[in-house]
């Protein structure tokens, strides 16, 4: 195919000239030449294949010579010759209006507000210098809908519908729809269900762009702080991969800073007795998937033709409700393993609690999470015992920040300080659990070892990294070509599981996370506003932290060694099955019209 | 919302999937695809929804989206005998909305609702070019002429 030669088009933003390529848009061209057109509604990650420009916000409007008409700039293509001014009398005046009518039917109460400090009503009603609002009348109201990890306050709702595009075209989850019109419309799920009645996954995405504070995570620090001042209670806290990287941005920290030390010393001053690793879990859920995948691996290679694969992996929540939902014709083929966080609390409060001599019921296990839908996952049934859950309490990383900033802890200075044995201690296949990409390369590494008894060369597998939305990738593993898929994003997931209903996939393995990016772009991770450099950023700041470490592959850990010696006698052990395996549900009818 | 529970017979369910089929399962057909099944149901009762959206491969949420966006689609069955009242210029001003309230606080139930008993549904309407007559009522195909609050209760005698 003949090259496409880009057609450029000149204009000119604010008597600065600029050469665009056609098709752009006014907001994009401005961009290129550093003017920031406010907005409330579009979105535009480039990189991840997300993108929102509804031009319903009307705040991007622009002057356009010649036209009568003030223009939305992110929906107006540009034209040769166009001369554009955004700041004119005419686009401030409409531009202060439109924001004046949208606060005059927002609540008044950013004191008390979860996004208070993120939002972008506020920090727009900030810079545009509103100090009062000239339209009063009637407000519009809406029953708040509380889930296990959502909250939707549809008060203050601006109708972005940014929520909308990443619950429908990226996630392919559809719980969540503009309906309605006019005053009486809002975003809700069909029928105007509960959430907890619709396929939401609590992938957290509608939370993580919604502008203003009418999608946040339901909030358990006061919980934490009540178990930590009770005196008969023993309070031990586990921190997801995921968290380490992104945790210093709260505190005025370059995206990508590692924070695993003075992490890990804030929440010793806030009082947890002891201070554990989810990533000790991880190398655990290591053990077992990697185990699991080997001996399906080992009954297909003998010809078993009945055997299930490609495994799935399952420590995603969002990804296991999803597939619940949709592909419940397929429960079989995922593997069986827990999550990480639930592993941990499983362990902690069989094994730990007896090694310490404290009873179950006494034993608060408290996780941090880059994640909302960890709260829901720590609340399903089968993962508790006599109505005790293996995971009290699940907080994102937001409210991990909120917590130490309320404790008066001067993050930045503290001096690193480590995590408590036996259940803190990790290896770097552990910590890559963060990333996409990074759980499959964990089982590799590991698989790879038992199966063919050899030393890997080289742990790391470049091959299978990268933040492409689908990948594919092959390992030699000693001449037997194991083929891998891996899909960020329940979009792109759904495709891989498209294939595999059709019989299409080729795969041996698949790795899911729901979330774009994995673990790090999660829902409870702190605000990215639509920026991907700091996804990025965080995903380097993974392999760092893996390659800074000294045991790198999850079977070395002396610790889960000694755990399976003392303990669970082998992997995938009867005791392991009972303890760190699971099973899926069919959720078609969890969804229902009350 | 409906309360009356509807099950779609695996007859309507071919002919619905039918509708979605003659529009190519086009998720840009979606309007038509409802304006042709509140055609066959009458209504747009949830369960027709979720077949639309199965075939058309789009969210449930996003279809009842568009069902409450417009008000020519409705979620509840019609009334064996649907009242409409004219709210033209002609019928208000003579007095419609009086004739409005008054089969509202007869009926008790608001514009676009249904009786539990599935009697009567009312709904407003934008002139029946009888502007002689008004405030003009209709009942079913049946006009009635120059209403009176008073008289609202002399009509749905007729329905009893």
């Amino acid at each position: 195919m003949r090259n496409q030669i880009m057609e450029l088009v000149k204009i000119t933003i604010d008597g600065k000239t600029v050469e665009v390529e056609k098709g752009a848009t006014i907001y994009d061209a401005a961009k290129l030449i550093g003017i920031d057109i406010p907005t409330l509604c579009y979105m535009n990650m480039g990189d991840m294949n997300i993108k929102h420009n509804p031009g319903g916000c009307r705040i991007c409007v622009v002057e356009v010579e010649g036209r009568r008409n003030l223009a939305p700039s992110c929906v107006t293509p540009v034209m040769n010759g166009m001369v554009v001014n955004t700041h004119s009398v005419r686009v401030l005046n409409a531009r202060r209006t439109v924001l004046e009518l949208m606060l005059s039917d927002h609540p008044f109460d950013c004191l008390v507000c979860a996004k208070s400090g993120n939002c972008d009503l506020q920090s727009l009603a900030q810079r545009l210098g509103i100090r009062e609002i000239p339209f009063q009348g009637e407000q519009s109201t809406y029953r708040k809908d509380t889930s296990p990890s959502i909250i939707r306050d549809m008060d203050k709702c601006i109708m972005c519908r940014r929520c909308e595009t990443m619950c429908n075209q990226v996630q392919t989850v559809g719980a969540l729809s503009a309906v309605n019109r006019g005053f009486q419309a809002v975003v809700a799920p069909a029928f105007e269900m509960n959430l907890d009645h619709s396929p939401c996954t609590y992938c957290g995405q509608c939370i993580s762009v919604c502008p203003t504070g009418a999608l946040t995570e339901v909030d358990h620090t006061r919980q934490v702080i009540n178990a930590l001042a009770d005196p008969k209670k023993t309070v031990i806290v586990q921190t997801a991969p995921a968290v380490r990287v992104a945790l210093g941005e709260e505190f005025g920290m370059e995206p990508g800073t590692i924070v695993t030390g003075k992490m890990a010393a804030a929440l010793r001053k806030l009082g947890f007795n002891y201070v554990f690793d989810t990533d000790f879990a991880a190398d655990l859920t290591i053990m077992e998937e990697g185990t699991e995948l080997l001996g399906r691996l080992n009954k297909f290679l003998a010809g078993d033709k009945k055997v299930k694969l490609p495994i799935l992996t399952s420590c995603c929540p969002a990804w296991v409700k999803f597939f619940e939902h949709n592909f419940p014709d397929m429960l079989d083929i995922p593997s069986t393993a827990r999550s990480p966080q639930q592993m941990f609390g499983a362990i902690a409060k069989n094994y730990f609690a007896e090694k310490i001599n404290v009873k179950r019921e006494d034993l608060v296990v408290v996780s941090i999470m880059p994640c909302v839908a960890k709260k829901y996952e720590c609340s399903r049934e089968e993962f508790s015992t006599n109505g005790n859950p293996d995971v009290d309490y699940s907080l994102s990383t937001r409210e991990l920040a909120q917590f130490i900033k309320q404790a008066n802890i001067d993050f930045n200075s503290l001096d690193d300080e480590d995590f408590d044995r036996p259940l803190g201690e990790s290896t770097g296949a552990a910590v890559i659990f963060g990333t996409t990409g990074g759980v499959i390369e964990a089982a590799v590494r590991t698989a790879y070892e038992i199966h063919t008894g050899k030393k890997l060369d080289k742990v790391d597998f470049q091959q299978i990294r990268g933040l492409e939305n689908v990948r594919s990738a092959s390992v030699d593993v000693d001449g037997f070509e194991l083929k891998i898929g891996i899909a960020h994003g329940l979009g792109n997931a759904r495709k891989l599981l498209e294939d595999i209903r059709d019989g299409k996939s080729e795969f041996h393995a698949i790795e899911i996370m729901a979330c774009p990016g994995g673990c790090i772009g999660g829902g409870g991770q702190p605000y990215h506003h639509g920026d991907t450099s700091i996804l990025k950023a965080r995903f380097k700041a993974i392999y760092r932290e893996d390659a800074g470490k000294t045991i790198r592959k999850s079977h070395e850990n002396p610790y889960i060694i000694q755990l399976y010696k003392e303990f669970l006698g082998k992997p995938c052990s009867e005791l392991s099955h009972h303890l760190l395996h699971t099973k899926y549900f069919d959720r078609q009818d969890d969804v229902f019209v009350d | 919302m409906s309360h009356i529970k509807f099950k779609l017979n695996p007859e309507q369910l071919t002919e619905l999937k039918e509708v979605c089929k003659s529009f190519n399962n086009d998720k840009g057909e979606l309007i038509n695809v409802l304006h042709k099944a509140q055609g066959i149901f009458g209504y747009l009762p949830a369960e027709v929804q979720e077949v639309v959206a199965k075939e058309l491969k789009i969210s449930v949420a996003q279809v009842y989206g568009v069902v409450t966006f417009y008000s020519f689609f409705s979620m509840m069955p019609k009334g064996q005998h649907p009242i409409s009242i004219c709210m033209g210029t002609a019928c208000y001003v003579r007095g419609g909305e009086k004739v409005l309230d008054e089969f509202k606080r007869i009926l008790n139930i608001q514009v676009g609702e249904t009786t539990p008993d599935g009697k009567y549904s009312m709904s407003c309407l934008r002139c029946v070019g009888a502007c002689g007559l008004a405030p003009v009522v209709m009942v079913g195909d049946k006009v009635y002429g120059r209403v009176a609050p008073d008289g609202v209760r002399d009509i749905l005698k007729n329905y009893e």
